[in-house]
């Protein structure tokens, strides 16, 4: 029990100090332009591999279709943001609806594909959600949704059919996806949105509800044993972790000033769950850290130019080795029995 | 306060034996005709049982004889084929072992099954989780309910391990215990669910003789404080004609005997079923149970194997 709540103040702390320390040199403008611009983006990775991994560490089920529930928010909760462009003038306010909005309708996607998926077992879950994401992207892909005074006007395949009033706009494009997004995004949000994230995981691994997820994870079996509706947890700990996603989505899509369906595909998917497995199953302080350097990573890489991406693979797998190997798992044991007992110490 | 021979034993209408202390009392367990089919196989037939309201009950057998699967079906992992099974009267027909659980049947496994990166504490607080009323939210945003209801299972956890003194290892990893210990945080674990009817796949499996010992007080001491029916597949010939009041002997998924102890170590169908065909005359079959028995508790290790092989191929 200690070790956890050491372990949860050292999280909060952790971004509470990045947080500071990157208002202070953004403000004595020590920071280049492009760090600024990923702070964002690292925000939003953050969310997503804490959300995935209360999907995979916490809940034990493989998802390969994490980027789909990013992708439903991030639509969702632009074209409300786009919408909501004069009827709510202050931007902090818009994204904080937007990233609500994108949070329902990633919760909503998540309940839906756990109906048939939760049913499922491993390798099985994993290649459904995989399926769901790409599904997720097609969809995206072939969606013409325009806008104007008289309500939501949307098809498929092509935007022929749509007719819009005058003031009207179009809102999702197909392949092109949304364009001329305002960029209302900030570091701000996306630091409230971390520590919000934070605490509904915490809360909800120390509460009986995360109780009963661990130990589905832990022994189904048993857990049914001793009268755990496996079902209704399952879905309780999917749909959080969906509707986290679906923030995330909103929250990314809102720092640039286009975003296309192909922007969530497998790829990202499979990065968030580099992210998770990186940081530790079931370690959110991991989870944090490891979403940070991989996604500073490929910029900092920069200069290698053309072998920028081998290099971030191969850093990948080097780093993966060196956290597996014996050797370093002892290091690291032995480097959190001396911080733990220093706090117990403190404590006393 | 209670006999361990047959004499307080009472038939009733299903032909098996209960306490007479019980018989006012409805049945807290109660088979009929009960059978599976496992692709033509009959792993259990005609299985017919009634455990009484505060009875410690025994189901032996020789190895593959199907006594897993009746606990198995007496928790619904499996659908029997045939017959019903009555808990305090009620027919548990369609529910999922979960919905069992709350009506009242807690259970232990042969090879355990702890939630072992929770916490001793954490694995007793699961099973409470039926009755701790606060719901998702008010966990999330810890409202006085929460507090309050995490505090007072937290208080029913250490009184439950208190039944095995077992109070200091409240807050150790479950996995990282070691094997007699876990056996017992799985009967407090089972415990925790307030069951009826608690059934132990072989609790002793794997304890010392000193520790087989406690288990034996402990289970009478469950049984008094509770107030409830134990019905325990065990090998530990000792331990079964110590504790039990009645025993059932299962041979091929059939009942081939019932009764109480002294009538089961008497019975030559048991004695044949442990050591094949009886070359013994009367006087030496005591020696020859016990003998079986010392035989089977040593080789309890390899029916493991057996028992998990056949499950895998039932799926």
């Amino acid at each position: 029990m200690k070790r956890k709540n050491t372990n949860k103040y050292v999280s909060f702390a952790l971004v509470i100090a990045a947080y500071a320390i990157m208002m202070v040199l953004i403000s004595t403008g020590k920071i280049t332009r492009s760090m600024q611009g990923m702070l964002v983006p690292i925000s939003a990775y953050i969310v997503m591999a804490i959300s995935l991994n209360l999907t995979v560490g916490i809940l034990g089920e493989l998802s390969l279709g994490h980027a789909g529930f990013m992708s439903m928010g991030a639509f969702t909760g632009t074209c409300a943001a786009l919408m909501m462009l004069e009827s709510v003038p202050n931007t902090g306010l818009r994204l904080g609806i937007s990233m609500v909005i994108g949070a329902i309708f990633g919760g909503i996607a998540g309940f839906l594909i756990g109906i048939p998926v939760l049913r499922l077992k491993g390798d099985y879950l994993a290649i459904v959600t995989l399926a769901f994401g790409e599904i997720i992207k097609s969809i995206f892909n072939n969606l013409y949704l325009g806008f104007d005074k008289y309500g939501l006007h949307f098809q498929l395949l092509s935007e022929k059919g749509i007719k819009l009033e005058e003031g009207g706009r179009m809102l999702i494009q197909g392949a092109m996806g949304i364009s001329k997004i305002k960029k209302i995004s900030t570091f701000t949000a996306g630091f409230i949105l971390i520590i919000l994230t934070l605490f509904i995981v915490y809360h909800l691994v120390e509460s009986r509800y995360g109780r009963a997820i661990m130990a589905i994870r832990d022994n189904r079996i048993a857990a049914e044993s001793v009268g755990v509706d496996v079902t209704k947890y399952k879905m309780t700990a999917f749909v959080i972790s969906a509707a986290m996603a679906g923030a995330a989505g909103a929250l990314f899509a809102q720092n640039y000033s286009t975003i296309t369906a192909n922007k969530f595909d497998f790829n990202t998917s499979i990065l968030i769950l580099v992210l998770v497995v990186l940081g530790g199953l079931g370690n959110i302080t991991g989870s944090i850290i490891s979403a940070t350097l991989l996604t500073i990573l490929p910029e900092a890489l920069r200069s290698f130019a053309t072998y920028r991406m081998l290099v971030y693979a191969i850093v990948l797998i080097v780093v993966m080795l060196a956290t597996n190997a014996s050797s370093t798992k002892i290091m690291i044991d032995r480097l959190k029995a001396r911080l733990g007992g220093n706090k117990e110490e403190e404590e006393r | 306060m209670y006999k361990k021979d047959g004499s307080n034993l009472v038939p009733v209408p299903s032909n098996a034996v209960i306490p007479e202390r019980d018989i006012n009392d409805m049945p807290a367990l109660e088979c009929k005709n009960l059978g599976i089919t496992f692709g033509g196989l009959h792993a259990v037939e005609n299985f017919n049982l009634t455990i009484g309201r505060t009875e410690i009950a025994g189901l032996i057998g020789p190895n593959g004889a199907g006594k897993t699967t009746v606990f198995n079906l007496l928790t619904n992992v499996y659908q029997p084929t045939t017959g019903t099974i009555l808990l305090n009267g009620m027919d548990t027909h369609g529910m999922s072992t979960a919905q069992v659980s709350k009506a009242g049947i807690g259970r232990t496994f042969q090879n355990i099954r702890l939630f072992n990166n929770l916490t001793v504490e954490e694995n007793i607080m699961v099973a409470m989780d039926n009755s701790m009323k606060y719901g998702l939210f008010d966990g999330l945003i810890r409202l006085p309910s929460f507090f309050r209801e995490e505090k007072k299972a937290h208080q029913r956890a250490l009184d439950l391990l208190h039944i095995f003194d077992m109070e200091n290892v409240a807050s150790h990893r479950a996995g990282s215990l070691p094997y007699g210990a876990q056996r017992r945080v799985e009967i407090v674990r089972a415990l925790a669910t307030d069951p009826k009817v608690l059934l132990l796949d072989e609790p002793a499996a794997g304890m010392n003789p000193s520790e087989t010992a406690d288990l034996m007080a402990n289970i009478r001491k469950i049984r008094d404080t509770f107030q409830i029916a134990v019905v325990l597949i065990e090998h530990d010939m000792n331990l079964v004609m110590n504790v039990c009041e009645g025993l059932c002997v299962l041979n091929f998924g059939r009942i081939i005997a019932k009764g109480s102890p002294a009538e089961i170590q008497k019975n030559p169908t048991v004695i044949e079923a442990y050591l094949g065909k009886s070359h013994t005359n009367e006087g030496e079959s005591q020696a020859a149970v016990d003998a079986a028995a010392e035989e089977k508790s040593e080789g309890s290790a390899p029916e493991n194997t057996k028992e998990t092989r056949k499950g895998g191929k039932k799926k």
